[in-house]
């Protein structure tokens, strides 16, 4: 082989030590040391080049004399075992007299996959190959990574507890109107049956006057733990005023329900509430609507008609519940016109 | 000054001293949290005064704690990422040691925003070496007396350490090979990853 002293296959190993040199007949008559770390099933030297190295692009190289016309253009090869390693490669004449040739290979890629594959070292690439530096650019960006997403995990905590914060009513716990409104525009945006309480407590203001304010919110936490034990999970309890809350119940079948669960509310209420060794004693005057897909009205309307049957509970002598009827709206529309008549003349 | 470097101090101090001597430190410097995290940025300031504090409440030599604080940097358990990345400067001590210049601009490839003090290494006869360390932190230079002990280590290689002095924001370690391969080292696979 009549080659330059200067491209001795000594000199190869280090400047490219994925390198093989194949002769004319298609065998390899050297191997750099990385390259036969690819191949550690047998000597590199003497198997032919193409039974260990398939060439998918450019297609249909599939003897020597394909191959030695594929000078200076990329190749895309894959070693002919179980972990199919992609490579790239460049070929060059090596002897021309000769008919040998280069085959440099390298990862690209897979470089990742190859290092670990066939446990190779820093010292197996060359020292100018920048397979290191991506491999320490892997994995310091995949740990600086894993930090920002740990930290963006802590930040959507922080936010999803913020805004459960702005849904909660701090002295009960209770959803707020914020909340209610929410539930209600969900609700009311599909055919749905569902039931909306204004629940009004009854002598609440004659306990904060007499046994003062801290009196008042120990039976506000008490009755909000009341509605709360007497309705389901999937209920919503709202606190929306100073002793106004307002439940929304949803799958309501029947008004026979609503009447058993206002009435245990009530019950519960009316039970006397110790506090510092004085009974306080209150009860609860509620106005429900029923809505079901026939009857759909706006949020503005349904709170309305639970606002007008909380009236009528309240007229009707307080401590009872009234469900909604377009009676109800009538006979309100009746009381109600002359007096709008002579809003409007005066 | 980046999280990374607060957070790691406020590890390296509730690892060892306890989390009451960590609130300590931050309730001196007039902090009103604890926690660091690691991707935020926060005022340059608070480093130098943390690393204050706690000389001041744990009561222990500034120099040595900078020492363990470097020491903890690449053995603490949960800190093998940071070892391991060092261990891609070089294939062994020496190699490792003239890796350290550019050891500011491979951590910024990683995290763009962290700037770690320049490092320059100086090869002297016999196998000695100096480090000079420029940093504004003083004290740097025995964190990376610290780094230096475990990473010498973790090649196998026996050195001498010194911290030579320094002033004006300039720190200088003495380093002597005694023996590149004096132990086994530990065994470092490229293609594994850090837990």
């Amino acid at each position: 082989m009549t080659t330059s002293p200067l491209l001795s296959p000594t000199v190869l190993d280090v400047l490219c030590p994925m390198h093989v040199v194949v002769d004319a007949t298609g065998h390899v008559t050297h191997a750099g040391p990385t390259a036969q770390k690819l191949w550690p099933y047998a000597p590199l030297e003497g198997t032919r080049f193409l039974e260990v190295f398939c060439v998918k692009r450019p297609r249909a190289i599939s003897n020597m004399h394909d191959l030695t016309h594929a000078a200076d253009r990329k190749l895309h090869l894959e070693i002919r075992n179980a972990e199919r390693t992609a490579l790239k490669g460049i070929l060059v004449p090596f002897d021309s007299a000769g008919g040998s040739i280069i085959v440099n290979l390298g990862f690209g890629i897979s470089v990742i996959d190859g290092v670990r594959d066939y446990a190779l070292t820093n010292a197996d690439f060359a020292a100018t190959d920048l397979a290191i530096e991506m491999l320490y650019l892997v994995e310091a960006k995949t740990a600086a990574m894993e930090a920002s997403r740990r930290l963006n995990l802590r930040l959507q905590g922080a936010r999803v507890a913020a805004e459960e914060q702005a849904y909660t009513d701090t002295l009960t716990g209770l959803k707020n109107r914020r909340a209610l409104d929410t539930v209600l525009t969900r609700l009311l945006s599909t055919p749905s049956q569902f039931a909306v309480m204004h629940i009004d407590l009854d002598y609440f203001k004659a306990v904060n006057d007499t046994l003062g304010h801290a009196a008042g919110d120990h039976v506000l936490q008490l009755v909000a733990r009341i509605m709360v034990e007497e309705t389901r999970a999937s209920d919503t309890v709202a606190r929306v005023g100073g002793d106004e809350f307002t439940v929304v119940l949803p799958d309501v079948h029947s008004e026979k329900t609503l009447r058993r669960i206002g009435r245990r509310i009530i019950d519960r209420m009316e039970e006397p509430i110790p506090f510092q060794g004085e009974d306080c004693r209150i009860s609860a005057s509620i106005g429900t609507v029923w809505v079901r897909p026939e009857n759909a009205a706006t949020m503005e309307e349904v709170l309305a008609d639970a606002d007008l049957a909380l009236y009528a509970s309240k007229h009707a002598g307080r401590a009872q519940q009234t469900l909604y009827t377009p009676a109800l709206r009538a006979a309100a529309n009746r009381v109600q016109a002359p007096q709008e008549h002579k809003g409007q003349t005066g | 000054m980046h999280g990374l470097i607060n957070r790691t101090i406020q590890q390296f101090v509730c690892d060892t001293y306890g989390v009451p001597v960590w609130e300590d430190i931050c309730a001196r410097i007039g902090l009103e949290f604890t926690d660091f995290e690691a991707m935020l940025s926060y005022e340059k300031s608070y480093t130098s005064d943390l690393l204050t504090a706690m000389a001041d409440v744990v009561g222990r030599p500034r120099a040595s704690m900078m020492e363990d604080l470097g020491t903890y940097l690449v053995t603490a358990p949960g800190f093998d990422a940071a070892r391991r990345l060092l261990r891609f400067g070089g294939v062994n001590f020496v190699d490792f040691l003239h890796s350290l210049d550019d050891l500011p601009d491979r951590v910024r490839l990683a995290v763009s925003d962290l700037y770690l003090p320049a490092l320059e290494l100086h090869s002297h006869a016999d196998n000695r070496f100096s480090l000079r360390c420029m940093a504004d932190i003083s004290g740097y230079g025995h964190v990376m007396m610290g780094i230096l002990r475990v990473m010498a280590d973790d090649y196998g290689a026996l050195a001498w350490l010194d911290h030579a002095g320094g002033s004006a924001g300039v720190e200088t370690i003495s380093i002597s090979l005694v023996a590149a391969d004096f132990a086994e080292g530990r065994h470092f696979d490229l293609g594994a990853r850090a837990g």
